[in-house]
């Protein structure tokens, strides 16, 4: 018995390496540091510290008259924050962020529906890709296609010559707030390629929610004598929607931090993104360009909260 | 009969989703046009002849090589980075079971969820309080941070899938925790960590929000594509570097999918 009893035991292992393994072996806990140090050191120190220090910032003020930072806690740089001006430029881009994750999830819809029901097999791979590619492609080349298309002498315009409908570019450069001198220089313009740019984030959550609705309960609902357009707002809907809220996650939040594409094609009128750049490039702000920091973080954080409320982490 | 009334697509449902893809699509097609086009001063459609000499222009531009290799080396040295802290992270996290393991998972998402003006700008400020001189490393930083994500969702989901008696069966067999990893869990994991890498490297070449800030006077290629676009000096090369960025890019993405296709998660999902 002792001799079955003692083989279980097997002797120490040689070398370094042997005798670490071991040592990992009976203690999990030094190999989870192990492992988690260094990644963890560096997200802490590198990114949870940078984004410390920024928030502090937004306690301080700045000095009129010398232009340097008053390391003194203050709420007056947060009073400025909320001046007329900057809760416009607030206003206007959770505005447009809203807008655009609404005609976002409009248009990934029926992509997403259509890829997770009827296309199979190949034509299913087909489908991913298409996704992906644009995803993942380039941001500025993505923008610098949409400058081409929307420039006045570009193929939109063109375009609408060839069908002799100009009049209609015309009359909706002519409306007060959405147009214009040309697309590329008008709120319309951002809104096409802010849409553009993140409604790809959108289709995948919605198809992977989408997938999860077994076929029959579709059956059942027009068995039922359900018609489409009540299947599709009693079951499909309900069922999808974690998903989008899912993709709304990504469109929401990257509009609402996004400088450069209101920079590049829009009005002169600014977004958070671009006050954030302005007060801390040229104007030497930065208590302020923190403090609108802020701003996104509080919302994102009100949002990402009422979606985890809503199941769509689990959709992710 | 039912069935195939089922199966049958409704036919606005096809356009719809037609639509979408064209619109996703059409653009990017748009850019491998412009970059032949004889126009030189304005995006005029349809353009007035073809040309393949923009090429060669940009060829021999400077600028544009200096801004490429830049790219290449941060974005190589960036995923490198990325592999390890990534690897490591999806390591604890899913082989184990600790305190405050969902708080991990967010704080590898945090860089990507949030803006990437907050990224890009925090890291400036914590430079300029620091005192750190912006450098080749102070993009690294930037870029790996925020790839570290993309690593880490590919492995962690190969990681979910390699079935735990396998290591066990390693064990049993004599091997060490070195040797289970070198021969059992490395070959396991290793395409999901070569697209992860690859989608960390598509990531940071392309990268421009955080890179504005954390770049100093140096240019990388979207850097440099950036200034084009804001004050453009010759549109023909711009249009020639969006087209060879299109190419870079796309080539890693499809290597990555095609390296993770029988997964029951494909890379990229979530970028």
């Amino acid at each position: 018995m002792t001799v079955v009893a003692e083989s279980f035991v097997l002797p120490e292992r040689r070398g370094t390496a042997g005798r670490l393994s071991d040592f990992f072996w009976r203690h999990p806990h030094v190999l989870l540091t192990v492992l988690l140090g260094p990644p963890l050191l560096w997200l802490g120190i590198v990114y949870l510290g940078s984004l410390f220090a920024l928030l502090l910032q937004s306690f301080f003020s700045i000095d009129e008259f010398s232009g340097l930072i008053n390391y003194e806690f203050t709420l007056a740089t947060y009073r400025q924050l909320f001046s007329e001006a900057n809760l416009d430029i607030i206003l206007r881009t959770v505005s447009m962020a809203a807008l655009v994750t609404l005609v976002s999830a409009l248009v990934a819809f029926p992509i997403a529906y259509y890829a997770a029901r009827y296309a199979r097999g190949k034509w299913k791979a087909l489908f991913y890709l298409a996704v992906m590619l644009p995803l993942w492609s380039s941001y500025l080349v993505k923008v610098y296609a949409w400058k081409l298309i929307l420039a006045k002498e570009g193929i939109l315009t063109w375009f609408f010559e060839k069908l002799n409908v100009l009049w209609l570019l015309d009359a909706w450069l002519a409306l007060p707030v959405v147009g214009g001198n040309s697309l590329s220089v008008s709120y319309t313009g951002t809104f096409i390629v802010f849409v553009y740019v993140w409604m790809p984030f959108m289709i995948l959550p919605i198809q992977a929610a989408l997938e999860r609705v077994p076929a029959n309960l579709v059956e059942a609902s027009s068995d039922l004598g359900g018609t489409p357009a009540q299947t599709f707002r009693h079951v499909l809907f309900p069922l999808a929607l974690p998903g989008i809220v899912a993709g709304s996650i990504f469109t929401f939040s990257l509009t609402l931090g996004d400088y450069i594409i209101p920079q590049i094609v829009g009005s002169s009128r600014l977004f958070i993104g671009q006050a954030v750049y302005a007060q801390q490039g040229t104007a030497g702000n930065i208590p302020l360009a923190a403090a609108f920091t802020v701003v996104p973080i509080v919302i994102m954080g009100a949002y990402l909260w009422m979606a985890k409320r809503m199941g769509a982490f689990d959709a992710l | 009969m039912r069935s195939e009334k089922i199966n049958r697509v409704p036919l606005g449902l096809k356009i719809a989703a037609a639509a979408g893809l064209a619109f996703m699509h059409l653009p990017i097609l748009l850019i491998f046009l412009y970059a032949f086009t004889t126009e030189e001063k304005t995006y005029q459609f349809p353009p007035p002849g073809l040309t393949t000499q923009w090429f060669a222009v940009a060829w021999n531009r400077p600028d544009v090589w200096a801004a490429l290799t830049l790219s290449v080396k941060v974005a190589a040295i960036a995923t490198a980075a990325a592999l390890v802290l990534g690897t490591l992270c999806a390591a604890a996290v899913s082989q184990t079971r600790f305190f405050g393991r969902e708080t991990v998972s967010l704080l590898i998402i945090l860089p990507i969820a949030l803006p990437g003006i907050i990224t890009g700008i925090a890291l400036r400020s914590a430079f300029s309080i620091a005192d750190i001189p912006f450098s080749f490393w102070t993009i690294v930083l930037g870029h790996a941070t925020f790839c570290i994500v993309v690593v880490y969702n590919n492995a962690v989901a190969r990681f979910r899938r390699i079935s735990g008696s396998l290591v066990e069966a390693s064990m049993d067999l004599g091997a060490d925790g070195f040797q289970t990893f070198r021969y059992v869990i490395l070959p396991n994991i290793g395409t999901a960590l070569l697209a992860g890498g690859m989608l960390a490297f598509a990531l940071s070449f392309d990268e421009v929000i955080v890179t504005t800030f954390t770049a100093g006077q140096q240019s990388t290629l979207p850097i440099w594509m950036l200034e084009e676009l804001i004050r453009p000096r010759q549109r023909p090369v711009t249009n020639v570097v969006a087209m060879i960025v299109v190419i870079v890019t796309f080539l890693p993405i499809l290597g990555a999918y095609y390296l993770t296709r029988d997964g029951d998660q494909i890379a990229g999902a979530g970028k």
